[in-house]
């Protein structure tokens, strides 16, 4: 027997805001959460631009020995994760005595395995590096940490999928909850923001170097665009078996009805149109929707040249030309582990308060984004069914499809 | 550095590491229960003790501490040699 799947829980430690209040504003007023970071220059960053998100103070929350593991992607996501679990009504007790799973998109610990060594560079000894690096080392921080903190006793794992893990992380606990092997899951992404994390990424030359107002870096369509913004944070996505949440009258923001994937098989950074076109023809057939059914595109769409043109065209080849399309980027930047999990989040709240959030900055389409309907500012427009993209390095691809919740 | 240097300072930095109230940390009280280490902790409890005394117990070391005496005794034993 399959099982309908609904999203009961969500929460975000966003450059757009430190919980969902201040995204949701953030969402409608169009603000960006860009800034300019100085010292980046120093550190030897071609673009100082970049999301940021303030270092939380677990000390009210965790004791010692609970934060001792943690690193920003465990911490950030410990604070999205909060959100979510309080706004679903799920506490220790009830974790403790049922079964609930995590999977958790994060891609990278730099900050914390730099620091690690750089301990021991100092100390020539190991054991003076202390107990807790080993946790925050290891790409499954935020799994580790959050299943201890939480007494998590169904699956857990932790999805690594460049750009798209947070989406991924959704999708996957999707087809565990409809296949009947898990009831509920907690799934999200977690990106950190530090020197470390994001100077190779620089070095490629992806990033914007607009000499200009750090809120106008981020114009992801935009004909004059030159790069995205690295950001992070994280989100957090709690979904469950619809009798599950029905049972435990818990608050239902939408439907996950369908869960397209791709690999392109092609070049490790350039995107594929036929690797996109897939996994939104997937997501489409599997949800069993028209492209009618549609009612707004969460756009992948970072700010890069290559990228944006491409989904302009897989958008426009499997959606048509009327599908409004919007990209949270132009406003987050790219919040990479995170923004498969984040978009979700931004998405549901667009939903379930009949607002499309503005793809800010797109002041000239190109010959591609041209094609589809980008919206460039506010917008009330109630939304039943949503579409979200996230294309990553390797060529991995998710496209999600969420409804609003109908008996 | 003499004995009461000692205390003064290890209170400090193991209050201060462990989160437990320094008043607790008295000479014939229990070092593993007062602090609450688990097997992890003690790896931490090296570093800083080494940070804050400039020596580094090891594993043996701590079999037989039971007493913050007993640690004390230890620190001063280490640092005099």
């Amino acid at each position: 027997m399959e099982h309908r799947v609904v999203i009961t829980g969500i929460g975000a430690y966003s450059c757009l805001g430190e919980n969902l209040d201040t995204v949701l504003e953030s969402l409608r007023l169009g603000r960006s959460g860009v800034i300019y970071d100085e010292q980046r220059k120093d550190f030897g960053y071609r673009s100082c631009f970049t999301g940021m998100v303030a270092e939380p103070d677990l000390n009210p929350f965790l004791s010692r020995r609970q934060r001792i593991g943690m690193h920003q992607p465990a911490r950030f996501a410990f604070m999205s994760t909060k959100q979510a679990m309080e706004g679903s009504g799920l506490d220790a007790d009830f974790l403790d005595k049922t079964e609930t799973g995590i999977i958790f998109g994060n891609d990278s610990t730099a900050g914390a395995v730099v620091e690690t060594v750089d301990k021991v560079r100092a100390k020539k000894n190991t054991t003076l590096i202390g107990s807790g690096d080993i946790f925050q080392n290891m790409n499954s921080t935020v799994n580790m940490n959050l299943s201890t903190i939480y007494k998590l006793k169904g699956m857990n794992f932790t999805i690594s999928a460049a750009c798209s893990s947070g989406s991924h992380s959704i999708g996957m606990g999707y087809l565990l909850i409809k296949q009947g092997l898990q009831e509920r899951v907690v799934c999200g992404g977690a990106q950190e923001i530090n020197n470390y994390a994001m100077a190779s990424f620089d070095g490629l030359g992806a990033f914007s170097v607009r000499d200009a107002d750090p809120s106008m870096a981020s114009r992801p369509f935009d004909r004059d665009r030159d790069g995205l913004v690295p950001s992070g944070g994280a989100a957090t996505v709690i979904i469950e078996s619809l009798e599950s949440a029905l049972k435990r009258n818990a608050p239902i923001y939408g439907e996950i009805v369908g869960f397209g994937f791709s690999s392109n098989g092609d070049h490790i950074s350039n995107p594929n149109f036929d690797g996109q076109f897939r996994s939104l023809s997937m997501a489409l057939k599997q949800a069993d929707l028209t492209p009618n059914d549609i009612d707004y595109v969460n756009a992948h769409a970072t700010s890069t040249p290559i990228g944006d043109s491409t989904e302009a065209e897989a958008i426009f080849n499997v959606l048509g030309s009327k599908v409004p399309v919007s990209s949270t980027k132009s406003m987050t930047g790219h919040e990479c582990w995170m923004a498969g999990a984040s978009e979700v989040v931004y998405s549901l709240l667009m939903m379930n308060n009949d607002f499309i959030a503005p793809n800010i900055n797109f002041e000239n389409p190109d010959e591609h984004s041209e094609k589809i309907n980008i919206i460039p500012s506010y917008k009330e427009q109630n939304i039943d069914c949503f579409l979200s993209n996230s294309f990553g390095f390797g060529g991995t691809n998710s496209s999600l499809i969420i409804k609003k919740y109908k008996k | 550095m003499k004995r009461e240097d000692i205390i003064l300072t290890t209170k400090q930095f193991l209050s201060e590491e462990f989160e437990v109230d320094a008043a607790l940390i008295l000479p014939d009280n229990n070092l593993q229960q007062t602090l609450d280490l688990d097997s992890l902790d003690y790896v931490d409890l090296v570093v800083v003790i080494e940070e804050n005394l400039g020596i580094k117990p090891t594993a043996e070391d701590f079999k037989t501490i039971e007493t913050f005496n007993d640690f004390y005794d230890l620190v001063e034993q280490r640092l005099n040699a």
